[in-house]
């Protein structure tokens, strides 16, 4: 291992973990509401709302991420209506806002998809009594439903943060110099490829243990009444 | 037009993309059939618990599973271009590393990713088989490899379809990462289609629906599979 280029490649590669960080948080806040959104809709008697959610992910999980990606990135951005619109043009425009709306539409399809198999998972008698006790429909959702359903998908959904981690990575094709941005970039300017795959690799890992034990933690402390 | 429809007809884009899709769906079944031997390999020893072995494999797993994929796209791809560039230049070869290569290339990558997602289903399959009717068997005095070829295989085939059907969307789309490494196949007509005719929109839509296509036609594929294999109880 050479210690120079070691001393070269980690604070430029640090730099890119802040912008992996925030890119992933807003992606995973978006995503996670629009997804809960979504799963709400999947279950609703509505057709209309139910057969949009269902195509929604059916879409999102049928195609790659780099072609979504891309099809915001240049694709849109040919549209003269979104260029006279600032609100999308803000979006489209910038790449890092684009890999922000890409992942977070990406996961919404999977979240979507989890979050539903969790509350589908609710015993229908637990919500009869919260209707017999007077609560709202809205009451009900947020004190029984909700708390119950993100219980049981909790770890399907921690997969699922690990995979958005590593979708950020797509944003180094549209120009975002995030972790694996600056890699590329110093991989083919120095060619130590495995150096500054290794480390480029690390700080993935350590992004994904951080996510992974802070699920585990929430998880642990949503099932505190069970004996251990 | 300002989708540029007629520029997908007429400067014979049709054909390039179909040609692309062609050589996305043979990366996909390569690989995925690569990544089902090793899958099939490691999840055996994880399983079994050889121990220096069952390290190793940890090892890859939470590594290929851990790191984004299109890193280990990127290590592959530029640990080993100048070598087979050299190599080949050597047997007089100087342009003929780049098709092949790519390809091959774009095979070990995406089957060593594959492999490490079949390894965890492989191995969640084999968990799920009864340890009574593997005791049962020995109890019979069945030979050990018998009790593989007749008890433990076909039972791990049938629990590990729909974990494998998920590892094959992944890879079918994952396949769309080796285009930043400049293999021709969808992905990449798409982009070459939308820089050199300006109009990226109708080919990257055109590039989405064709992906949509082979993931909800192999989706088909997988539900008669798991029809074909559920079992049938006596009346």
């Amino acid at each position: 291992m050479d210690f120079e280029l070691v001393r070269l490649a980690v604070p430029t590669l640090a730099k890119g973990l802040w912008l992996t960080a925030v890119l992933t948080v807003t992606s995973i806040v978006i995503g996670f509401n629009l997804g809960l959104a979504l799963a709400v809709m999947r279950l609703s008697k509505n057709t209309a709302l139910s057969s949009f959610a269902k195509s929604y992910s059916t879409v999102f999980r049928g195609t790659p991420l780099l072609v979504q990606l891309f099809l915001f990135y240049y694709g849109l951005g040919q549209l003269s209506f979104v260029r006279d619109n600032p609100m999308l043009w803000w979006i489209v425009g910038d790449g890092a806002h684009c890999a922000v709306m890409a992942l977070a539409l990406n996961t919404a399809a999977y979240t979507s998809e989890i979050l539903r198999g969790g509350l589908m998972s609710i015993p229908g008698g637990l919500v009869e009594a919260a209707q017999a006790c007077g609560m709202s429909r809205f009451l009900r959702f947020r004190r029984i439903t909700f708390p119950l359903a993100i219980r049981q998908a909790l770890p399907a959904y921690g997969n699922e943060l690990v995979l958005v981690v590593k979708g950020t990575s797509l944003a180094s094709t549209i120009t975002v110099l995030e972790i694996t941005g600056h890699a590329k970039r110093l991989m083919s300017q120095t060619y130590a490829i495995l150096e500054i795959f290794a480390i480029a690799g690390v700080l993935y890992l350590l992004i994904n243990l951080v996510l992974i034990t802070l699920v585990r933690l929430l998880e642990a402390h949503l099932t505190r009444y069970l004996p251990r | 037009m300002e989708l540029g429809l007629w520029q997908v007809w007429d400067g014979g884009w049709i054909s390039a993309i179909l040609r692309g899709a062609a050589i996305t769906v043979a990366l996909g079944v390569t690989s995925m059939a690569f990544g089902i031997v090793i899958g099939v390999a490691c999840g055996l020893m994880k399983w079994a618990r050889l121990f220096p072995l069952t390290l190793v494999v940890d090892v890859y797993t939470s590594i290929v599973r851990g790191v984004p994929e299109l890193l280990i796209i990127y290590l592959l791809f530029f640990s080993s271009v100048e070598f087979v560039a050299q190599v080949a230049a050597a047997f007089g070869y100087e342009g003929l590393a780049g098709h092949g290569y790519a390809f091959t290339i774009a095979v070990v990558a995406i089957a060593a990713i594959s492999g490490a997602y079949s390894t965890e289903v492989v191995r969640g399959a084999l968990a799920a088989i009864p340890a009574e009717h593997i005791e049962a068997a020995r109890a019979l005095g069945i030979p050990g490899r018998r009790i593989f070829r007749r008890i433990i295989a076909p039972q791990m085939l049938r629990i590990a379809v729909p974990g494998m059907n998920n590892v094959w969307q992944t890879t079918i789309k994952d396949t769309a990462l080796v285009s930043v490494v400049g293999l021709q196949e969808l992905m990449r007509a798409a982009f070459v289609g939308a820089g050199s005719t300006r109009h990226p929109f109708i080919f990257y839509l055109i590039a989405a629906v064709v992906y949509l296509a082979i993931t909800l036609v192999s989706q088909g594929g997988f539900d008669w599979i798991e029809r074909l294999l559920r079992p049938r109880t006596r009346k």
